[in-house]
């Protein structure tokens, strides 16, 4: 399984290698018409429909209200930016600076956080195995699909009025733009600039605002191969692998500032929910 | 906590339309785990759907479908209000 998913990383990172342009063309190419994404993204809306997202939102719910961990408590007290249990429109208003811990936090690391803090959940056993697989699905994912879920429809809006959100966005811009790893890539080299794409996927330019709701679009997300639900957590750590970066740590203060970067770019966008990807 | 399921039924004139999600990991008995042994079996193999206690459907379903799958199907005559009872037999192996 491993192999294979590392042998696909170098097949999309050769595919990803930027084509040198002919001399005395200033302009570049117009991104041509996909039909293969054009087709996957009839299929996708078919989809979208009846997400299986949603079971892993019911599923969430459910862990949300339910007492648990060893102090036998819910999460209906967990503070996501909005107050004490307020789950509504939180999800969209993430990362943000939370004066208890002192730090900006995105939504998987604030449920992770309530789940030690209110239900004496060990952090560290939470980390050992946080993405889910083809028989599990680990509890802050379907919490964060919940979540998500709570935000359906409304407009991308975290906030940047404490200076601690301001300096997290600058370091979120500073990692997307950080080229580093045996194949000197950064974010930005994939995520950088408009029509680019790896193999047949055209890949959305983060620094402009209407395609940085693509990050965070779709995720949480039901992936197809493999019928399994993952969250950004996930996805920015399989970006790590692919750019050949070290691991990042699983709910760890990188990943929230690049998460922040993401988000305040796309800021004014509406969130359509979990999503359902190929 | 039992696997959740979701279902919706939308009335169109007198069709109704109902689409059920299920939580099932559909093991195909062929895929191996991450020590390289053989996932035992298990899949949805029969489904019924009733209609105010007359049943509506009989599905016999094979371990060919997807992971936590989709399924729909249309039928005649319910009205709203109407009480529907579901029913997934997962018998193991």
């Amino acid at each position: 399984m491993t192999r294979t998913l590392a042998f696909c990383a170098v097949a999309a990172l050769v595919a990803a290698a930027p084509i040198p342009q002919a001399a005395g063309q200033s302009k570049p190419p117009a991104v041509e018409r996909d039909t293969t994404t054009e087709e996957f993204e009839k299929f996708r809306v078919v989809l979208e429909a009846d997400n299986p997202a949603e079971l892993f939102e019911l599923k969430g719910a459910e862990l949300w209200k339910t007492p648990r961990g060893p102090k036998q408590t819910s999460l209906e007290r967990c503070d996501l930016g909005l107050g004490p249990g307020a789950v509504k429109g939180a999800y969209v208003q993430l990362p943000r600076y939370f004066a208890d811990t002192g730090k900006v936090m995105d939504a998987e690391q604030r449920i992770v956080h309530c789940m030690v803090t209110l239900q004496g959940f060990d952090a560290a056993a939470l980390a050992k195995q946080p993405f889910s697989n083809e028989t599990h699905t680990p509890d802050p994912v379907a919490i964060t699909t919940f979540v998500a879920g709570q935000s359906r429809g409304m407009k991308i809006a975290p906030p940047q009025t404490h200076p601690r959100e301001r300096e997290t966005y600058a370091i979120g811009r500073e990692i997307f733009f950080y080229r580093a790893g045996g194949y000197d890539f950064s974010c930005a080299s994939c995520h950088g600039e408009d029509g680019k794409r790896i193999r047949t996927q055209q890949l959305p330019n983060f620094t402009r605002p209407d395609q940085a709701i693509r990050s965070y679009q779709g995720w949480p997300g039901y992936r197809m191969t493999g019928g399994v639900m993952h969250t950004l957590q996930w996805r920015l750590w399989d970006c790590f692998r692919q750019q050949r970066f070290p691991e990042p740590g699983y709910v760890s203060d990188s990943l929230t500032a690049l998460l922040t970067y993401l988000a305040v770019n796309a800021r004014g966008q509406v969130y359509k929910g979990p999503g359902i990807k190929r | 906590m039992g696997d959740p399921m979701k279902i919706r039924a939308k009335l169109d004139g007198d069709v109704l339309d109902v689409r059920v999600l299920m939580a099932h990991p559909m093991e195909t008995g062929q895929r191996k785990d991450g020590a390289g042994n053989l996932v035992p079996l298990h899949f949805i193999q029969t489904m019924t759907a009733q209609l105010n206690g007359k049943p509506v459907l009989e599905a016999e379903t094979s371990q060919a479908i997807s992971r936590n799958p989709v399924f729909g199907f249309k039928l005649k005559g319910a009205k709203t209000g109407d009480k529907r009872t579901d029913e997934v037999t997962v018998p193991t192996g």
